[in-house]
């Protein structure tokens, strides 16, 4: 059996799961630290279980804590950037166009040096160790506890960022190191502000983990813990303590994952209803379809593996304007009211006329229309059909509108509601050939962070000159595979599930730039 | 000899670029890019810094630019993609204006992009701004082209001598080509041995002889259309149909409209000769009709249910129909749903000379140029 637990901002869900089956599910207020609420829903599903812990052989985590952290500038330490790539790229210092707050919090000290490889694989300058050397010192000596390096090229030849590495780890005893090369694609400016991000949560990703540790101590699990990445694969928790990076952008991984799961849609639209947006996303191949434009996080460019989400300001706490003149019109017309895009947030709870204020949100509306159950229906004013009508046909309609701007064939395809605003979403909205809400969609999250597998990843610039295509991608495939396998997945369940090629425009040789995506099952020992 | 015709001369001979000024730019060089010439993020971010030291980017008119000054049309050769990963130097092009002056025996006057669609649209304003000289408005191609000899000087006869090529490494080699096509062969073959980049300075001539030849007013062209794109954006106004009224206006793009709305049903690409060549098919929405637009780098050809409605030189640029954002053919994906936009180019780049030059035949198109506003009963 095995344990999925999503630490939202708000709630923090956990639920028991045996083999595809939900065996208990619980949902609990997050806190801080963030260990009392995951032992309070881990105890919730195994009290309602009566499981043995030493029955459960992994716990999954998934947590937005480390993108919110990030985002708010908060708890992060100043960054020692040491670059290897000069002369090329100093007209682009490190940091260029960071936002001024974060920067202020992130930047320590910076080191242009020498280094970094062509496209090729040639040189473009000899590693330099002392002056390496002499930067470390200085970033020791500036009391700097993380590091990060980034050279040129690294995706494809990793070589000078682990001697530069080798040589901080001698000159500054204890300090946390990131490579670029450890996290990612090619685009050296987006890779190496991934790097320093990184590098700034260190020291809060070794609490954080520390405290999944405790909490899992304190229940007596003595399974192996795991951690959700962006693409809805697992890390080890030694690996999210060193790259807690990856871990940005799971929330909505984990709830397509979840969708995926509770349906059986391998391609779908799923939308998950929350309480401000209705996150529409799409299911390929039982994955989440990633965002191809590079993705801004705090304002900060970045060119991580992130699932292309598109957010409508629709949700269970949005506001719907209308005069209440017009609550018992006959007739609306599409101009007599507007909702959102402002929502009620957690106030829904306080303002909303459901819960005795005196803001008329979609909540209200759908409670009045019989679409919901909550709150206290008789302080909602008395709304005309006319009116009831008029709101939800347009809350459908933006949804109808959203997947529409999502979906990749002209066919119909599956939509899948998640989350805890499903309600709003009550007949099957046009462009959908089946609706589905499945039973514990409200867990989504938590249930995506405990099927996730593991995958291995790769992105080069080789050359298929002289015919060699068929070899090359065949090489890049076995490469792969064994990247997922030496990431902890069972081989006998290993596939390739993405080969993209994008040919490097303007230069001879037939030079192309392959990323490649492999997964598997959690091998259990 | 060819004439540039009525360009209408801007009310003012000299413009200071603002930062909202070259953000509105890297829009427009995009679509005058026609699907190529690679994205502008680096030379944004550096154009960034040096408004916010203080450094200052003086835009002058053609016309205000004295005879025998000496002018230097600038451009990054090489691979977009490898840009992304190796970074400029920031010396390079510096490097190149003193190579020339050396040469020339004469101080560089001012600078302007050899390319306007794409990246190379930007980066001469970086070296004007480094340097504390103008930049002129106007360019070598009036959109992106993959190679440096489809160039209005070189169809009008100039040459490409001396070229300048150097890299952030500090090499600097001096090309003195026996023909226009050479420089772009050997250059080629340079970029490749400077690990995929390389800075160009080549064509470079009098004040005169821009004037009778260069593409007029395509950096101010730039800004105006980025700027009524986004200014129909945060009005919430249509920015398509803001951009075709914009281009109305220009004497020289004035033909514009949306050829296509659709999504991508197939997309083929492969590499041959170092290029992107490949084919996209859109599909209507809700419709039968499908429009398949060829590229090589640039998009060269779109034709609607077989039947050609644009081909090279006019420009074709596909946009996201949501945001419009104009997405360059590397970055096209199967699904995405996209607007492909059409635009007539300057009289100069229609003659029989230039089409001989970069006219469907060049890229091995069958069919005869015929005016996208012709074909389209724009007119």
């Amino acid at each position: 059996m095995r344990i999925g637990i999503d630490v939202g901002g708000t709630n923090t869900d956990a639920v028991l799961m045996d083999g595809r089956r939900v065996v208990a599910w619980a949902k609990r207020p997050t806190t801080r630290p963030v260990e009392d609420g995951i032992i309070a829903a881990m105890t919730a599903v195994i009290g309602d279980s009566s499981v043995a812990t030493s029955a459960i052989q992994a716990v999954m985590i998934g947590t937005t804590h480390f993108t919110n952290a990030f985002v708010e500038g908060r708890g992060l330490l100043k960054v020692g950037v040491i670059r290897l790539a000069s002369p090329s790229g100093e007209a682009l210092p490190p940091m260029i166009g960071w936002p001024k707050a974060l920067r202020q919090a992130v930047e320590g000290q910076t080191f242009m040096l020498p280094g970094g490889y062509e496209f090729d694989g040639r040189t473009i300058a000899e590693f330099d160790e002392d002056q390496v050397r002499q930067s470390a010192r200085k970033i020791h000596r500036a009391g700097l506890e993380a590091v990060a390096i980034t050279s040129v090229f690294a995706p494809i030849n990793a070589a000078m960022e682990e001697r530069a590495a080798a040589i901080v780890r001698e000159e500054c005893p204890g300090a946390k190191i990131t490579l670029s090369s450890s996290i990612g694609r090619i685009g050296l400016l987006e890779r190496e502000n991934a790097a320093i991000m990184n590098a700034s949560l260190a020291a809060m990703a070794g609490e954080v983990v520390q405290s999944f540790r405790d909490a899992l101590r304190e229940m007596r699990i003595r399974a192996p813990f795991y951690v959700s990445q962006n693409d809805g694969t697992l890390m080890s928790a030694k690996y999210a303590e060193v790259l807690p990076i990856l871990t940005f952008g799971s929330g909505p991984t984990n709830s397509l994952r979840g969708a995926a799961f509770l349906t059986g849609c391998r391609d779908a639209i799923v939308i998950d209803v929350g309480g401000t947006t209705s996150d529409v996303g799409v299911l390929i191949n039982g994955f989440p379809r990633e965002s191809t434009a590079s993705v801004d996080i705090g304002g900060v460019r970045t060119n991580f593996r992130m699932p292309d989400v598109l957010a409508i300001g629709l949700g269970g706490g949005t506001r719907v304007h209308l005069d209440p003149s017009l609550y018992s019109a006959d007739v609306l017309s599409d101009d007599d009211f507007s909702i959102g895009p402002d929502s009620m947030g957690y106030r829904l709870l306080s303002d909303s006329y459901l819960f005795g204020g005196g803001t008329l949100t979609m909540s209200d509306v759908a409670v009045a229309a019989g679409l919901a159950t909550f709150g206290d229906p008789s302080r909602v004013p008395a709304l005309s059909d006319a009116v009831k009508a008029a709101v939800m046909g347009r809350a459908r309609r933006m949804i109808e509108d959203g997947i529409d701007r999502m979906k990749t064939a002209a066919g119909d395809v599956p939509v899948v509601v998640v989350g805890g605003g499903g309600f709003l979403l009550h007949e099957k909205p046009r462009g959908a050939s089946e609706l589905s809400q499945p039973e514990h969609a409200s867990v989504a999250n938590a249930i995506g962070a405990a099927i996730g597998q593991v995958s291995g990843e790769l992105d080069r610039v080789i050359s298929y000159a002289g015919g060699v295509r068929e070899r090359a991608l065949n090489d890049i495939r076995a490469l792969v595979m064994e990247l997922a396998v030496a990431a902890g997945a069972s081989p006998a369940t290993v596939e390739v599930i993405d080969v993209e090629e994008v040919a490097l425009n303007y230069l001879p040789g037939q030079s192309v730039r392959v990323r490649a995506r492999a997964v598997g099952d959690l091998k259990f020992s | 000899m060819q004439e540039n015709h009525g360009y209408r001369a801007e009310a003012e001979a000299v413009r200071y670029l603002t930062l909202e000024d070259v953000r509105d730019m890297a829009l427009g060089t995009a679509f005058l890019g026609s699907g190529g010439g690679g994205a502008p993020v680096s030379a944004l971010l550096q154009l960034e810094a040096a408004l916010a030291s203080g450094r200052q980017i003086k835009l002058i008119d053609l016309a205000a630019v004295p005879d025998d000054a000496l002018i230097a049309p600038c451009g990054w050769m090489g691979a977009p993609t490898v840009s992304e990963e190796k970074l400029p130097n920031g010396r390079e092009a510096i490097r190149g204006l003193e190579k020339l002056e050396e040469i020339k025996g004469q101080r560089v006057f001012a600078v302007f992009p050899v390319e306007i669609g794409g990246s190379n649209g930007l980066s001469p304003l970086l070296i004007a701004a480094e340097r504390g000289i103008p930049v002129v408005d106007c360019d070598g191609m009036g959109r992106a082209f993959p190679e440096s000899q489809m160039v209005v000087f070189n169809v009008y006869g100039c040459s490409a001598n001396p070229v300048i090529v150097t890299d952030e490494k500090g090499n600097v080699i001096v090309l003195e080509a026996v023909t226009n096509a050479e420089e772009e062969r050997i250059t080629r073959v340079l970029s490749i041995a400077m690990g995929g980049s390389c800075h160009v300075i080549d064509y470079s001539g009098s004040g005169y002889q821009m004037k009778q030849h260069a593409v007029r007013g395509t950096i101010s062209l730039a800004i105006a259309v980025g700027r009524a794109v986004r200014l129909a954006r945060s009005a919430g106004r249509d920015p398509f149909a803001a951009l075709i009224s914009c281009l109305r206006s220009s004497s020289y793009y004035s033909h514009g409209g949306v050829l296509f709305d659709g999504k991508i049903v197939d997309l083929d690409r492969n590499t041959e000769g170092g290029f992107a060549v490949g084919r996209a098919v859109l599909e209507g929405f809700g419709s039968t009709e499908r429009m398949v637009v060829e590229f090589q780098n640039e998009n060269l050809v779109a034709r609607r249910n077989g039947t050609t409605v644009a081909t090279v030189p006019d420009i074709l640029t596909f946009f996201d129909r949501e945001t419009a954002e104009p997405i360059t053919t590397e970055r096209l994906r199967y699904g995405q749903r996209l607007k492909l936009v059409g635009l007539s180019v300057p009289p100069l780049l229609r003659t029989a000379q230039a089409l001989a030059v970069f006219g469907p035949q060049a890229f091995g198109i069958a069919e005869q140029y015929q005016p996208i506003e012709e074909i389209n009963g724009w007119l």
